[in-house]
């Protein structure tokens, strides 16, 4: 059962870790327009220069 | 020698000069214009590099951004630019733009509160997640010290996501209890208190039963509710915003040196201001020249134009037909009789607040319910075996057991199923208890002008003319913009006349237009103008030389889908009534064609809202459906309201639901979406409290384990969202 020492921290690292990427995007407006972004990912345009 | 003597001074012009052109400058770079344009039509990738790409081409524009899910483009420009130079350009590269008042659009605020409450259901979600893997493993027979190292670190995950997430319950109960009321948040906030508490200190003495898992399933549980519930509204509130933000309040202030085109909230009184044919009246006024017709449809609901010359009042709202007028300003703002109105609609307001929801009448029957079983619990076990531990541990698992969840869940679940479903079809659900509202209507008033017709005329007797007294009517209708004489246009012209020759031809602002045909004078026009007798129906004179006039006579075409709608709503078994504030005769006239039939004509805005009081005193629920401002105050006295987009921003504001079409088609299927959502929330409160009749005796026996509580709560979520989700 000794294995639990390292299972339970890294699974809770993970999650936690998915966690802080999700507050990331909410923080960055990345919810603002879903419908736009996906259209512009099909777009060359922005393949240099993302918009901001 | 004043130069010398006074240095300080004489520098100090430049140095102090220049500071101030810096501020300026500064000034005028933080005040960068921020131009808002509506896109109704935009809708793929290439779409939006079009746009952007013809924006950001012009030199004066810094930046341009598409947003394809609002159907919006937001432009940062230099200080100077207004939307007037940037729609052609959109325009030009094929789309259609509308000005936007970005003051009108508050979205940020409701994204602020949205986006707190999504944050919160991630926490709560992530630890939920993490929390149901270590239960497992206690489900499924950890023992001993292994158990304990779960159950810590459970409480470890659950207590600071509790803390985090909980807290609108916490702070809704909080003001409930300090209002001396119980809500839905008080036996929410005591379960998941209460739950963690006992499981604290059943961990601390090694006990086998901890509801950490409980409490945040059932936070997450909830804010889903929440989220959902926030979501619509927002959706709602959003459209409406953009409703009111597409109509700009802008107007051409006459000054010494020529017009100015300035912001409606700028007038002042006694500000003169020129109205160009089809444009609005922005402030009640005298007219001090020009003649013209107006269209006063919206306020009064009168299809008639009126004649407009100098001395005649004016009021807010009224649509100028034929000729420029200047109008000297005697009343602006929050003054004019358009807000003036407002007064009707607070005074109805305070009625429609009696109407209870569906789930704030299941949280008063519920809350105290749930708080005398469980106490009865605590108290009963108390006695029974002495033991204070047993007694809060099978407390705090009726709590638990008992907590609505799925009741959290059952309506918005249901709201947001059926406004998505009624959004796709046109309608626009403003408020949060609409969809119970309308679906306990049975009785539909509709107001005529503008709602029922399309406020567009239409020639009735074209058969009863000469070929040679058409072509000369055509002739004449042809040189000129009012709303009768297009029409006529059209009529003839689908009857394949051919316009005769007319010379001289001139229109007289507020009268009509005339000319000379093979040397006779002939004229289209008002009544008293040309010679002929008014009625009380829509018409235009025209006369040939010195003959006799004849009268092209005019009803309101109807609305897409009017007669339908009607009968639908007839058939549904409704009683549908027309209240107008238009003459009889035209009312009966509507009313004999449409099959309604009871209707009241000539109604002043206090009769139509009185009339709507007096049918529900008499028990019925009525459904208004209605634009003009003067049916605001019988909108809000109404049960139910609807308005189409093309009312007036008051109107809009005061109805329940908004028709984003231009047909009247999607008042039945409305109907009866929202019986089968109010159906559908009855069925799910009738889910939730079988869960309950099932799983609340074995907690209140003490054969309630955690596994059971959390099978039982996610269980009758589950179903409740599923049987929501029946509706779309």
């Amino acid at each position: 059962m000794n294995i639990l020492t390292y299972l339970i921290p890294i699974s809770l690292v993970l999650g936690g870790a998915g966690l802080g990427f999700f507050i990331f995007t909410l923080r960055s407006n990345q919810y603002d327009d879903p419908e736009g972004d996906a259209q512009r990912i099909l777009s060359g345009e922005f393949d240099d220069h993302p918009k901001p | 020698m004043t130069a010398t003597l006074r240095p300080p001074v004489s520098a100090c012009p430049a140095c102090s000069a220049a500071p101030a052109a810096e501020a300026m400058a500064a000034l005028d770079v933080a005040d960068d214009a921020h131009i808002v344009l509506s896109l109704p039509t935009i809708h793929c990738a290439a779409c939006m590099a079009k746009v952007e790409r013809a924006l950001n081409a012009l030199p004066q524009v810094h930046s341009a951004r598409v947003n394809l899910t609002l159907k919006r483009v937001s432009i940062e420009a230099d200080p100077d630019t207004t939307a007037a130079d940037m729609i052609p350009v959109v325009q030009g590269a094929g789309y259609e733009a509308h000005e936007l008042d970005s003051t009108a659009l508050s979205a940020t605020q409701t994204d602020k509160a949205g986006r707190e409450l999504l944050m919160r259901l991630a926490v709560a979600g992530f630890a939920a997640m993490n929390v149901m893997l270590l239960s497992i493993a206690v489900w499924s027979g950890a023992e001993g010290p292994t158990r304990d190292l779960f159950h810590w670190i459970s409480a470890a995950i659950v207590l600071p996501a509790v803390g985090f997430s909980a807290m609108p319950f916490f702070r809704n109960a909080w003001t409930a209890l300090s209002a001396r009321s119980l809500n839905m948040d008080v036996p929410i906030s005591l379960a998941i208190l209460l739950a963690l508490g006992t499981s604290l200190w059943e961990t601390s003495l090694s006990g086998e039963h901890a509801y950490f898992d409980a409490a945040i399933a059932l936070t997450f549980f909830l804010l889903t509710g929440r989220y959902l519930d926030h979501r619509t509204r927002s959706i709602a509130r959003s459209a409406a915003e953009e409703l009111a933000a597409l109509e700009v309040p802008r107007a051409w202030r006459v000054t010494a040196d020529g017009e100015d085109h300035v912001s409606v909230a700028d007038l002042s009184v006694d500000d003169l201001i020129r109205v160009r044919p089809g444009g609005r009246m922005p402030v009640d006024g005298t007219i001090v020249d020009g003649s013209s017709e107006l269209d006063r449809s919206l306020l009064t609901g009168e299809t008639l134009p009126v004649y407009a010359a100098p001395g005649r009042a004016v009021s807010a709202g009224e649509v100028n037909l034929t000729g420029p007028l200047t109008v000297r300003a005697t009343a602006v703002g929050r003054d004019t009789s358009l807000h003036r109105m407002a007064d009707l609609v607070a005074i109805a307001e305070s009625g429609r607040s009696r109407y209870t929801s569906l789930a704030d009448r299941a949280a008063k029957l519920y809350a105290p319910g749930v708080h005398i079983l469980s106490a009865l619990a605590f108290f009963g076990w108390l006695a029974f075996s002495g033991d204070l531990r047993i007694a809060l541990n099978i407390a705090a698992a009726v709590l638990i057991i008992t907590c609505p969840c799925a009741l959290g869940l059952a309506v918005p679940a249901v709201t947001t199923a059926a406004s998505g479903r009624l959004f796709k079809r046109g309608l626009l659900i403003k408020d949060a208890t609409a969809l119970e509202r309308l679906a306990q209507v049975d009785t539909v008033v509709f107001d005529k002008t503008g709602t029922l017709t399309a406020g567009a005329p239409e020639l009735t007797n074209l058969g009863s003319f000469a070929r040679r007294d058409l072509e000369i009517a055509l002739a004449l209708a042809e040189g000129s913009s009012h709303p009768l004489s297009q029409s006529l246009t059209t009529a003839a012209r689908d009857a394949g006349i051919k316009p005769a020759t007319v010379t001289d031809l001139t229109e007289v602002p507020g009268y009509g237009t005339q000319g000379r045909w093979h040397g006779q004078s002939v004229q289209l026009g008002r009544a008293a103008w040309v010679g002929g007798t008014a009625t009380s129906q829509t018409a235009a004179w025209l006369r040939i030389g010195d003959t006799v006039p004849q009268a092209f006579t005019f009803t309101d075409r109807l609305r897409d889908g009017a007669e339908d709608t009607v009968r639908a709503l007839k058939e549904a078994g409704l009683k549908v009534v027309l209240m107008s504030g238009d003459t009889t005769l035209a009312v009966e006239a509507l009313a004999g064609r449409l099959g309604i039939a009871q209707w009241m004509a000539e109604a002043l805005p206090q009769d139509k809202s009185d009339r709507i009081d007096a049918m529900t005193r008499d028990g019925a629920h009525v459904l208004m459906v209605g634009d003009g401002l003067n049916d605001t105050a019988a909108l809000t006295a109404a049960h139910a309201s609807i308005s189409p987009a093309s009312a007036l921003d008051a109107a809009r504001v005061a109805s329940d639901i908004v028709l984003l079409g231009g047909s009247l088609a999607p008042i039945p299927e409305a109907v009866q979406t929202a019986r089968k959502a109010t159906r559908r929330i009855r069925e799910n409160f009738t889910i939730a409290t079988w869960y309950n009749v099932i799983a609340v005796p074995l907690a209140v026996a003490g054969l309630c384990s955690p596994l059971i509580a959390a099978l039982a709560m996610s269980a009758s979520s589950i179903t409740v969202s599923l049987n929501a989700l029946r509706l779309r």
